[in-house]
C-alpha cells in the first residue's frame, strides 16, 4: 500500500517559516495570502500482506504517533492507497 | 567524616552518530579532580555503572525528521530511561536536551528558533532555582555566562504544563540580560518565558540548551561558569554516597 503522511504544526504553535513565506509572497505580486504554515510530507510503502485495511491504517497511525510526528507540536493525517 | 580516599564519581557521555560535543563534555569532566568519565556508545545496552549520564550536543542522526527524534530510540536510551526512573542523574545538553524531550523524560518540545537563524553567541543564564542537583552550586538569581549554538532551541510547552512546571520549580535556567532581566533581546531563540533549562518533577533529569562544557576553564575565553553545573552533580553524588 502506498501511504502519504502529512505533518503540520499544531494550531497555536508559532511557525516562523510560514510567517516568512507569507511576507515574501506580496513582494512577488501575490496578494491576499494568509495562514501560511509549513509542514512535512512523508511517503512510504507498506507491505500489507495479511493485513486488513484497518490494521494497515492502525500501523500507520502508530508510526505517526511514535516517530513521524511529535504530538506535542504537530498534527498528522495520512492517506492509504489500498489498491496499490 | 572522611573514611579514606573518596572514590571517583563516574560520568558517562553517550555518543550518538552525529554527536559532536561529546569530546568537549568528556574533556570538561577530566578537569574535575573528583570525577572520572567514560564514553557510552549509543548501541550499548548498559551504562557500565556510571553515576551520572551526559547526553551531549551535536546533530545526532543529522537532526533528521526532528532533532533527537531518532536518537531517542537508540538502544542505550532504554538503559538511560531505567537509570532516570531509578533516580539517576541525567543531564542533556543542547541536542541531549532535545533527545530527552523526544524521549518524554522531560516535558515540552523544541521548535526552530523564531529568527530562523543558527545562533552562536554567549548568553546570560539566570538561575531560577538552586534546588536541583545541577544548580545547587549556584545561588538563586545568579547569572551564568555560557554559550549557545543552535537552530532549534525554541522551547515550548502548553499553558497547563508551563503553569505546573512553574509551580513545581521545574524551570531551572532562563535567558536574561546582564542585569538579570528576562528581556526579548536576551532570548536567542524565542523560547517561551525565556526558558533555557528545565528539570523533571523528580529533579534528577535536566536539560539545557546552552553548553556548560565549553565554560570550564577560567583561563580560556569561555570562562568557567559552566563548572558549577558539573560540580553540583559531583557534590550531590558524593553526598548521596556519604549518606548511604
Amino acid at each position: 500500500m502506498n501511504v502519504r503522511v502529512y505533518i503540520t504544526p499544531k494550531k497555536g504553535i508559532l511557525d516562523p517559516q510560514g510567517v516568512t513565506i507569507e511576507r515574501a509572497l506580496p513582494a512577488l505580486g501575490f496578494a491576499g495570502v494568509s495562514g501560511v504554515r509549513v509542514g512535512k510530507f512523508i511517503e512510504l510503502s507498506l507491505d500489507a500482506d495479511g493485513l486488513s485495511a484497518e490494521q494497515a491504517r492502525a500501523q500507520v497511525d502508530e508510526m505517526c504517533r511514535k516517530l513521524l510526528a511529535n504530538p506535542i507540536i504537530e498534527d498528522f493525517t495520512f492517506e492509504v492507497d489500498e489498491g496499490a | 567524616m572522611t573514611t579514606g580516599a573518596q572514590r571517583l564519581i563516574r560520568f558517562g557521555v553517550v555518543v550518538f552518530p552525529g554527536s559532536n560535543c561529546d569530546t568537549d563534555a568528556y574533556h570538561a569532566i577530566t578537569t574535575f579532580a573528583g570525577a572520572g568519565v567514560d564514553y557510552l556508545w549509543h548501541k550499548d545496552t548498559d551504562l557500565r555503572g556510571v553515576d551520572a549520564v551526559i547526553l551531549p550536543g551535536g546533530f545526532s542522526y543529522g537532526d533528521y525528521l526532528r532533532c533527537g527524534a531518532i536518537a531517542r530510540f537508540s538502544p542505550i536510551m532504554q538503559a538511560v530511561t531505567e537509570f532516570a526512573e531509578a533516580g539517576g542523574l541525567v543531564i542533556g545538553i543542547c541536542n541531549g536536551f532535545q533527545i530527552l524531550l523526544e524521549a518524554g523524560l522531560l516535558p515540552g518540545a523544541m521548535l526552530r528558533n523564531t529568527g530562523l537563524k543558527f545562533v552562536c553567541r554567549y548568553v546570560n543564564l539566570r538561575v531560577e532555582t538552586a534546588d536541583t542537583p545541577f544548580t545547587s552550586a549556584c545561588r538563586e538569581g545568579e547569572l551564568l555566562r555560557i554559550v549557545v549554538k543552535h537552530n532549534e532551541g525554541n522551547y515550548t510547552a502548553d499553558p497547563e504544563t508551563l503553569a505546573r512546571m512553574n509551580e513545581n520549580g521545574q524551570i531551572v535556567l532562563r535567558y536574561a540580560d546582564a542585569r538579570g532581566r528576562l528581556t526579548p533581546e536576551a532570548n536567542p531563540n524565542g523560547a517561551v518565558e525565556n526558558i533555557a533549562g528545565v528539570c523533571n518533577e523528580r529533579r534528577n533529569v535536566f536539560g539545557m540548551m546552552p553548553h556548560p562544557e565549553n565554560s570550564v576553564e577560567a583561563r580560556l575565553a569561555g570562562g568557567a561558569d559552566g563548572r558549577k553545573i558539573f560540580q553540583a552533580m559531583i557534590d550531590s553524588l558524593v553526598l548521596q554516597e556519604a549518606t548511604r
